[in-house]
């Protein structure tokens, strides 16, 4: 049986200023009637314009250089616009990552679904909202009689993913590309999206080009999956094959970030807390309180993980923390010592003792100053430390961080992702911190080099005995670097502990949702899931 | 509904509050004026008594606030006192020119609205080709060039060289359309010009805006043609930062219409007001600002509202 | 720098030679100039000749000595007002990001009130009352002027304001001054460069304006705006005298203008990579 999409030999190029340079590198890719093809890397991979080009499109900025596109026989990689409009939105379609910024504001969503199928001439319009009310219903949505006639921005994210997908379904097409579709949403929203893709393209036996840079997510979708690396081919392989017995270094290295986590439960030496928070509210606006009545504990030389889902309150509990937000009412203790509720009024010794490190190192570093002064500045004004003293100084803090010493001299735009959260946390390090609020600092990277960064913050607290407040939503970074773990949801605290009690059950109902939706490797995991959802 | 309600009450609100500002503002420069109104006027030579006499004739006994007020209400009738170098009243000084002044502004208006944004729509569509960049050539030239040096370089060479167009456009009011159309021909092609840079613009950048969103490429991936996405998909997005482009460029016309105005010798309320800033027609320098300022803030209202109505997400409820 | 001209496209290099012509024009006048500034050397607007390349102006005087000396007067002022409305724009514009509360909205109000009113109207009626000196031509323009300055500056502070970075140095305890001078203001700096280009182009012209409408500077000092004023009579004798003053604020406007969009176009890249 011939494949119905055969790619090869693909090169495609991207333009930097008057160069082009290639972005996918000789790639050769089939897909098969009714298979879900999985694409995944690390950004730059060039998954996203590997999975655009099966339907013959690049982006402004990038062109096919050579190669070709066999879908179902017709060459796509130089047909003519036309051309590729008869197959575009019929027979292939897309669900872009954000489905916020991908419907148009303007226009109802049952007006988009049928758009496609009706100026394609497949459908009526009358055929079309019938058929946009049964694919609704098919992907849960709520009340799909109605739910059309509402504009973007008056549905949820994750209902509007859904639509999306819809959409793409409009015209039973036989292959839909999904680039990123769950990156966005929180975990348990994510679920509900899988879901609902994975029962559809069964449902319709369409073949998938799934993209995405979490293998977990992947492992539940594809039956087969390609990794790509810089737009080079890694490895391919059978879903579970590649998972079980990965052949090559980097696929191993994937698969080995999500199962990290800190081997031994290290030994309470000191008993006392270093902060400590007291029935604290506060709000943004009046008589709205982002959190409320929040109280927790930090011991020296420990990680307490405050994990929830967008819209909880964690990042908040990290600003009152740091006295970003007064809040009004409740106390914060700070070894022993009660700290004002506002910035202005705190002593600098309380705020050399704490320091925070975000989630965006891109915006953390001022982009106009060395490496020298971003390290030096700390250094002069809390410890009065200059010239030869202060260089050497920074240069033992860039070794602290596994950096070499002649990055002093850099701009921030001259060193990589990982490399600037590096100069963040050893910014942090040059106060000589007791309390480190670490805001989502590994969200916005890579996996792998997450990983790193998340090491390096441990072998840091080994070293130096700083304590962690760490704040984030990626369970799997909980379980690799936390001691103590709160769990937020709406604003309150719904549970608090030792790891070991919260990642054991019995679990709080909300933990209990939060944990499970977390992807696994295991490719049956979504589908065991689901299937004891409905049991209970 | 109601965000939109309360979004334009606001906006008609401020509107209305700085309106009020501007009269104050007005009256309040008029006061700060160094010594005295009269003394300003008549000059060192005049007698305390012709000064009295001007002063009761200002009426510059009263108190302040009450004078503000009786200003006010005078304005609002329409009755805006008397010119100071000819006696005469200045509502019937202005009527005749602002008339004049919208006249020139409307036709200009009607031809350069649509010739702007059918060019600044083809520019976006057709970026970084040949015509995309002769228009910004020219846009940019026209956006350097002085009102008045683009006037007289029409006036050289349509109405010196080739004698088709006066260069002093009087009209009367015996004058038919046409005839009046005829004579302010220049005026209205000199604006037109440097109007229709402006907004060609502004309108280019916004079609480019909206044309780099993703939803414009998910349409193209819905294998649309290329003329539905733009007529379907890109132009509701784009007419409110077009429909605000058009209106902010109405507001400049009218200003602009002084300099071109003084050129042409046309008989407008910029050539008046420029008459009498020189002659310090007191007066009638603060019914004219007044009203240059009232059509200004009016259009710059009327655009604001006009973009919150035509915003989809502002339109719909949450 | 040379590295830097070097790449500049033709374009920026045109824009570039003509900002440098007149510069040499305004610190060299007297040299450059083949005449006297009010010197009457000539019959009334004679044609251009070896004597007056320019030909003469109304009141014979030589057009292309005009034109050298007008250079030296109108971008001098200009260059006033432009640095002064920048002075207090960007003063206003950083104090308001970096204080917020009440001291933003008071200014924000201000300047939108200013800004309601349209700049030649507001212009005409302050020179109206005060009367029209140089000094006063330069306050007025400047201050009008400095509220686009303010509005454009605390946008693009307030976008710095709320980066992480700064809330770094906040966190350190670091005082309003010092976020200002290190964090803020180095990186505003592109954005506020180009735009000074634009607010020099758009004085200049307004200050052009002014002149041509009989309100900036008098005569007999060499002015530009107020040249064309003067000759206007001459076009419709078919003589062209008063496009070369005319000419000459195009060419000036379009050369800033030029180096503008290289640099607007060079920033944007910068921060692309």
């Amino acid at each position: 049986m011939t494949p119905l999409l055969e790619i090869n030999d693909i090169v495609i190029e991207g333009q930097t200023g008057d160069t082009w340079k290639p972005v996918v590198k000789n790639i050769s890719l089939n897909l098969n009637h009714g298979e879900v093809l999985g694409l995944i890397g690390e950004s730059g991979a060039g998954k996203s314009t590997l999975g655009l080009t099966a339907m013959g499109f690049t982006r402004t900025g990038c062109r096919i250089a050579s190669g070709s596109i066999l879908f179902d026989g017709q060459e796509l990689a130089n047909a003519s616009k036309s051309d590729l409009r008869k197959f575009c939105g019929s027979r292939i379609s897309y669900v872009a990552q954000s489905a916020a910024a991908s419907f148009n504001p303007a226009h109802k969503l049952v007006e988009q679904f049928a758009e496609g199928p009706v100026q394609h001439g497949l459908m009526t319009r009358q055929e079309a909202e019938e058929k946009a009310i049964d694919l609704y219903r098919r992907l849960d949505l709520p009340d799909p009689e109605n739910i059309g006639n509402r504009y973007p921005h008056q549905v949820s994210g994750g209902q509007l993913q859904r639509a999306m997908v819809a959409m793409a379904m409009a015209t039973e097409p036989d292959i839909i590309i999904y680039d990123e579709p769950t990156t966005a949403l929180d975990v348990t929203t994510q679920i509900e999206v899988l879901a609902a893709i994975k029962e559809v393209t069964k449902q319709f036996n369409t073949a998938a080009i799934y993209i995405t840079h979490d293998l977990a997510v992947v492992a539940q979708m594809a039956n087969r999956i390609m990794v790509l690396r810089h737009g080079d081919l890694v490895e391919e392989g059978e879903a579970r094959e590649l998972l079980d017995n990965p052949k090559k270094e980097y696929t191993r290295q994937l698969i080995s970030v999500r199962n990290a986590g800190k081997d031994e439960e290290s030994k309470n030496k000191d008993p006392d807390t270093i902060l400590k928070i007291e029935n604290i509210s506060a709000s943004y606006k009046a008589n709205v309180n982002v959190v409320e009545n929040i109280s927790l504990k930090v011991k020296p030389r420990k990680t307490v993980a405050v994990v929830g889902e967008s819209g909880s309150g964690k990042t908040t509990v990290a600003r009152i923390v740091a006295g970003l937000l007064p809040p009004h009412q409740g106390r914060i203790v700070f070894d022993g010592e009660e700290l004002s509720r506002d910035l202005k009024s705190r002593t600098p010794d309380n705020l050399q003792r704490i320091q925070m490190i975000y989630q965006m190192p891109d915006v953390a570093l001022n982009p106009r100053q060395r490496v020298s002064k971003i390290l030096g500045r700390p250094l002069q004004f809390y410890l009065n430390m200059t010239g030869e003293k202060q260089e050497n100084r920074i240069k033992e803090l860039l070794q602290m961080v596994e950096l070499p010493e002649n990055y002093m001299n850099r701009y921030p735009s001259e060193l990589s992702g990982g490399e600037k959260q590096r100069i963040c946390i050893a910014r942090a390090l040059a106060a000589e911190p007791e309390l480190v609020i670490c805001d989502e600092v590994t969200s916005a990277l890579d996996q792998l080099v997450a990983e790193g960064i998340l090491k390096l913050l441990q072998r840091l607290q080994d070293e130096l005995g700083v304590s962690y407040l760490f704040i984030t939503h990626d369970l799997a970074t909980v379980k690799a670097i936390a001691d103590d773990i709160i769990v937020m949801y709406h604003g309150r605290i719904v549970e608090q502990g030792v790891k070991k009690e919260i990642l054991e059950p019995p679990h709080h109902e909300y933990t209990e949702l939060l944990l499970s939706s977390v992807p696994e490797m295991d490719p049956d995991w979504l589908d065991n899931l689901l299937a004891q959802r409905d049991l209970n | 509904m109601d965000d939109l309600k309360t979004m334009l009450t606001k906006r008609i609100a401020l509107g209305v509050a700085t309106l009020l500002v501007i009269s104050i503002l007005i009256f309040i420069g008029v006061e700060a004026l160094p010594g005295d109104l009269a003394e300003a006027v008549l000059g060192q030579s005049a007698t305390p008594e012709t000064v009295a006499a001007f002063r009761k004739e200002l009426k510059l006994d009263l108190p302040p606030v009450t004078r503000y007020f009786s200003w006010l209400q005078g304005c609002v009738q329409g009755d805006f006192g008397n010119s100071l170098a000819n006696g005469r009243a200045v509502s019937e000084l202005i009527g005749w020119r602002f008339a004049n002044s919208l006249f020139l502004a409307g036709v200009t208006a009607i031809v350069a609205v649509p010739v702007a944004i059918i060019l600044g729509i083809l520019a976006a569509l057709y970026r970084n080709t040949w015509f995309d960049r002769l228009i910004s050539i020219s846009t940019l030239s026209t956006i350097s060039f002085p009102e008045f040096f683009v006037a007289y370089i029409l006036i050289a060479l349509l109405s010196v060289q080739l004698v088709v167009f006066p260069s002093i456009s009087s009209i009367n009011e015996q004058m038919s359309l046409f005839e009046k159309l005829h004579v302010i021909f220049l005026p209205c092609l000199t604006l037109a010009l440097v109007v229709i840079a402006h907004m060609m613009r502004m309108t280019r950048a916004a079609i480019i805006n909206v044309l780099t969103s993703p939803f414009i490429e998910m349409a193209e991936l819905k294998g649309l043609k290329r003329s539905r996405i733009i007529v379907r998909h890109a132009l509701p997005n784009a007419l409110s930062p077009i429909i605000n482009v058009v209106a902010l460029n109405l507001a400049y016309l009218v200003v602009g219409v002084v300099v071109v105005e003084v050129v042409f010798v046309y008989p407008g309320l910029g050539q008046l007001l420029v008459d009498s800033v020189s002659k310090r027609d007191i007066p009638v320098v603060q019914a004219s600002g007044l009203i240059f300022a009232m059509t200004y803030v009016t259009l710059n209202l009327l655009a604001d509202v006009m973009a919150m109505v035509s915003n989809p997400k502002l339109r719909q409820p949450k | 720098m040379f590295k830097l001209l070097k790449q500049a496209p033709l374009s920026a290099r045109v824009g570039l030679f003509i900002i440098l012509l007149n510069v040499v024009a305004m610190i060299f006048a007297p040299v450059i100039a083949p005449y006297g500034e009010t010197e009457m050397v000539g019959e009334v607007w004679a044609p251009s000749s070896k004597a007056h390349w320019l030909g003469t102006d109304q009141l014979g005087r030589d057009m292309f000595t005009r034109i050298v000396y007008g250079a030296r007067n109108t971008i001098a002022i200009t260059l006033c007002v432009a640095l002064l409305s920048f002075f207090v724009g960007c003063l206003g514009g950083f104090v308001a990001a970096t204080k917020k509360g009440w001291v933003d909205q008071a200014l924000g109000r201000m300047v939108d009130i200013v800004m309601a009113f349209p700049t030649l109207i507001f212009a005409l009626m302050v020179l109206s009352i005060v009367g029209t000196s140089i000094p006063v031509l330069i306050v007025v323009i400047a201050i009008l002027d400095s509220t686009r300055v303010f509005r454009l500056t605390r946008a693009v502070a307030m976008d710095i304001e709320v980066q992480d970075f700064v809330e770094v140095a906040r966190l350190r305890g670091e005082g309003n001054w010092w976020i200002m001078r290190h964090e803020i203001l180095p990186n505003s700096l592109p954005p506020l460069v180009a735009e000074f280009g634009l607010r020099f182009c758009f004085v200049f012209l307004f200050i052009s304006a002014l002149s041509f409408l009989g309100l900036g500077l008098q005569p007999p000092m060499a002015d530009w705006g107020g040249m064309v004023r003067e000759n206007a009579g001459a076009i419709t004798f078919g003589i062209f005298t008063p496009l070369w003053p005319a000419g000459a604020i195009a060419f000036l406007t379009i050369g800033v203008n030029l180096v503008v969009d290289w640099f607007l176009h060079q920033s944007s890249q910068i921060r692309r990579q």
